[in-house]
């Protein structure tokens, strides 16, 4: 109990958000397992970005097509070649990733914009890529994955839990979701904060620096690709599993636009972060136009724009005010509202660490 | 033999029109310094106030020349609202907040002007005239001369005056050009505004050729990037040449190998990009010493 | 009343003070050097008076108060400042650099007679003036940077560390042309300097500072001849 007091609120909050996603398939109704389902999807894929934009200092509009990368991998793997369902998620995320690791060698030659179009360029060109090699993707069809039956320890135990009916596919998918999910999530905790994140970071903040103090800025880069389109990858393949159907149109350009703000929503370079992202790209492009004109303050014409104008709109509203007034997202809101109040509670007179002693002469 | 010269006018024509895109991208990027991912979906507003302007029966260029104004007021005004707060932060956020801008006018243009296909007038003929035995319009003409005098101005501006001058310091060395007693802050306000008149410029005339549209510029952005990163970044005469390559290639692609249609010459495109930077990242006339485009 | 006069001047950089009360007057025509340490505070002084930093305390120019003035305001009262590093425009050519430096000037002839002068000062930058300024070696950056500065033709004239990483008989060369100017023009000087001797050689006044303070204050003659003052504060 004592161990328990002297943990750092931020473990039990932790702690305490396992919890409730595991709990969670057993007091909603399974559809909208089905939806947290996604949106952990999402937040796996807005961490690879995350792990890209906001700690290695590259931008890409493209991961929507690493997440079809991902989704055609596991799906062609399933379909054409009956690989097990399970086993084909981490080779999704391999694929990817290596389709990463070669984009980031030319993206080490392109600037903040032009890595943005180029990028951009790979999201729009991807559908079509993909619809070519018909005999083998399915071309504009698509491929269809049947529904992955949970094994059979896991519907006696879900139906014994909720005294209710066994667990059923989309349940199934969030589980193995939410585990990929804490996986992948508590990796990039571990990684990103030994020496891997702090050279990132460096390099983010100045290149020459990180150079001059030895880091390899190049190789750091190009992994941060390769990585940051794993997880994607995975995300993607995951994907195809929860809705059991992959087409060239599953995978738009709209689909990178949603991830990045749900990065930058959530919080860039914070592993909390990318889960408000999840939710946010799962739930803004429903809410926003609703939430907007219930809100008194914003005058009615601006109002009806959100309500009509789709998501967009609100998505680059999102962007612009974000970057300009809280940088740092959601998550770095909450972060420094949390460290104020808690320097307020410790009382006034205590010195933080970092901070130099007021100087005699007040300005 | 014909058709293959058929084929390489008519790739120039478009090439043409990537060439004078990719040149306000350098000049705009390289020379002014304005980093601005809504580039095309400006333009593609600003095109459409035009055709606006003329639906409700304004004379083609008096609606153009009024929206080259409105486009430079609107240039200047979304930078000093939207870009100056972010005016000292790293690239990366100034390239996420014009991303959001991007985002935000094309959504803002579906809304206002619907997302029905349009026909935007051209003030020149479609009859064509014959170039080296094959047949080329004169609202390719058009378009490439319109184009060429207002990316020549521009060009004039920058090189030649000493308003230029300033602005051409204040976008790479804003604080030593603070120092020289520049408002550096109103430079950059002026380099969004002639931007912006580039584009808007640069979407009346591409326009015609297309379809009118929320989502017209997107892909031409693409074909535009590609021409100035095989040019060169920061050569305007590489931005020419590039987009009159790419005009010619990208058609050539399309009708000689078989199975590359008309949303796969865009890949090829795309791979142009990768296979340049790769290969020779200061295109055929870039600076040498250029480390990154 | 002096040129240039400084009170109490206390500056930084965020949470981290580095001036805490530095006064110092340059009269007209005067050349002032002012001395100290690596961190001393000599560059956050300059910066403090063209508005590169936030400073409190008073600082006026020619009888008028800086506060909350603008950089490009400051320096259209007559303050030229070669900062820390020179400044040039490596994007632009160095006759570009040179124009820019008439940026602010309306006479065309007096633009015209200067450009002359400054290239008779320094014929290397009439050769390479078609140039990239990025292509001039540091001594000669140094001298287009001090060319432009002069082609603002100001009453005051900042000049951050001008000897640094330049060889002898360069650094020699260009505080040669400094006090040419100086005695022509009646440009007054605040030179910043390490190298304190050439610095003491040129100025009629001088400043040590000291952590962000004025710990010695004199007549440059008189310091120079001070041994503790310079064993001290000067290093030799």
């Amino acid at each position: 109990m004592k161990y328990l007091r002297q943990a750092p609120p931020r473990y039990l909050l932790v702690i305490l958000v396992v919890v409730v996603l595991v709990g969670l398939p057993t007091q909603i109704p399974s559809f909208q397992s089905g939806e947290w389902a996604e949106v952990l999807i999402l937040s796996i894929a807005i961490m690879g970005l995350n792990i890209l934009v906001g700690y290695s200092g590259q931008i890409s509009l493209g991961h929507g097509a690493f997440m079809a990368i991902g989704a055609y991998t596991t799906a062609i793997l399933v379909h054409n070649y009956h690989v097990f369902y399970l086993a084909t998620i981490p080779l999704a995320g391999l694929m990817t990733g290596l389709v990463g690791l070669l984009l980031g060698i030319p993206a080490l030659r392109l600037s903040a914009l032009y890595l943005a179009l180029a990028t951009f360029a790979l999201a729009v060109v991807t559908p079509s890529l993909i619809k070519r090699p018909e005999a083998f993707t399915g071309g504009v069809e698509g491929i269809l994955l049947p529904p992955p039956e949970p094994p059979q320890f896991a519907q006696d135990a879900f139906a014994a839990v909720t005294g209710g009916p066994p667990m059923d596919s989309d349940q199934w998918l969030y589980y193995i979701s939410l585990g990929a999910t804490l996986l992948l999530f508590w990796l990039a905790w571990n990684i990103l904060r030994q020496r891997p994140g702090r050279a990132l970071r460096a390099i983010r903040d100045s290149e020459a620096a990180a150079a001059a103090s030895g880091i390899n800025v190049a190789g750091y880069k190009i992994l941060a690709f390769g990585v940051s389109a794993f997880y994607a990858g995975v995300a993607g393949a995951l994907f195809s599993l929860l809705i059991g159907f992959v087409s060239p149109d599953t995978f738009p350009v709209s689909l990178s636009f949603t991830l990045l703000v749900g990065a930058v929503i959530g919080g860039l370079a914070s592993i909390p972060g990318p889960l408000v992202g999840g939710i946010f790209a799962f739930w803004l492009p429903i809410y926003s136009g609703q939430w907007v004109s219930t809100q008194d303050w914003i005058p009615a014409q601006i109002a009806t724009v959100f309500k009509n104008a789709g998501p967009a709109v609100t998505y680059g509203a999102l962007l612009i005010l974000i970057m300009i007034f809280a940088p740092n997202g959601l998550a770095g809101l909450i972060l420094s509202a949390y460290t104020r109040l808690r320097s307020r509670l410790r009382g006034a007179g205590e010195r933080t660490t970092g901070q130099l002693p007021p100087d005699p002469q007040t300005v | 033999m014909q058709l293959f010269l058929q084929i390489v006018i008519s790739g120039m024509a478009s090439g043409a029109i990537f060439a004078s895109l990719a040149l306000a991208l350098v000049l705009i990027y390289s020379a002014m310094g304005v980093v601005n991912f809504a580039q095309g979906e400006m333009a593609m507003f600003a095109t459409f106030v035009a055709f606006t302007l003329i639906e409700h029966g304004a004379n083609y260029w008096v609606a153009f020349a009024a929206t080259l104004g409105l486009a430079f007021v609107g240039g200047v005004f979304i930078q000093r609202v939207v870009i100056r707060p972010v005016e000292r932060a790293p690239i990366l956020t100034l390239v996420i907040v014009t991303l959001g801008l991007a985002t935000l006018i094309n959504g803002l243009a579906g809304f206002i002007f619907g997302l029905s296909l349009h026909l935007f007038p051209s003030p020149f003929s479609t009859q064509t005239v014959s170039v080296a035995g094959a047949a080329i319009t004169y609202r390719d003409l058009g378009v490439m001369a319109v184009s060429a005098v207002v990316l020549v101005l521009i060009y004039a501006l920058l090189q030649r005056t000493r308003i230029g001058l300033a602005m051409r310091a204040a976008a790479h060395h804003p604080e030593p050009s603070r120092l020289l007693g520049i408002r550096v802050s109103w430079m950059l306000a002026l380099g969004w505004g002639l931007a912006s008149v580039a584009g808007a410029a640069s979407g009346m005339m591409v326009a015609p050729l297309l379809v009118l549209e929320p989502n017209m510029m997107q892909t031409v952005i693409i074909y535009a990037f590609a021409a100035a990163v095989l040019g060169g970044i920061e050569s305007p005469l590489g931005a020419v040449v590039g987009g009159l390559i790419i005009g010619v290639t990208v058609n050539l692609a399309g009708v000689y190998i078989p199975f590359v249609g008309g949303d796969l010459e865009l890949a090829v495109a795309f791979v142009i990009i990768i296979a340049v930077v790769l290969l020779r990242p200061h295109g055929l006339f870039g600076r040498s010493a250029v480390r990154r485009v | 009343m002096a040129l240039l006069e400084l009170d109490g001047v206390r500056a930084g950089y965020g949470m981290t003070r580095v001036l805490h009360g530095v006064s110092l007057n340059v009269g007209e025509g005067e050349v002032v050097a002012l001395l100290g340490a690596n961190g001393a505070g000599k560059t956050t002084t300059l910066r403090a008076i063209t508005a590169g930093v936030k400073w409190d305390g008073a600082i006026n120019f020619g009888g008028r108060s800086l506060h909350r003035m603008s950089t490009e305001d400051v320096v259209r009262l007559g303050i030229a400042h070669v900062p820390e590093g020179r400044g040039i425009l490596t994007e632009l050519t160095v006759e570009e650099n040179l124009r820019l430096g008439a940026y602010l000037r309306r006479d065309g002839h007096g633009v015209a007679h200067d450009y002359d002068r400054v290239f008779g000062h320094f014929p290397i930058l009439r050769e390479r003036r078609k140039l990239s300024a990025s292509t001039l070696s540091g001594g000669e950056q140094q001298m287009l940077a001090l060319a432009r500065a002069l082609m603002m033709r100001p009453k005051l004239l900042l000049l951050d560390e001008p000897s640094l990483g330049l060889a002898p008989l360069v650094v020699r060369s260009i505080f040669d042309i400094i006090r040419a100017i100086n005695e022509s023009d009646r440009v007054a000087v605040l030179l910043v300097e390490q190298n304190a001797r050439i610095a003491l050689e040129l100025s009629s006044h001088a400043y040590v500072l000291e952590v962000g303070r004025v710990a010695v204050a004199g007549e440059s003659a008189k310091l120079k001849d001070q041994e503790s003052v310079r064993r001290a504060y000067l290093g030799y």
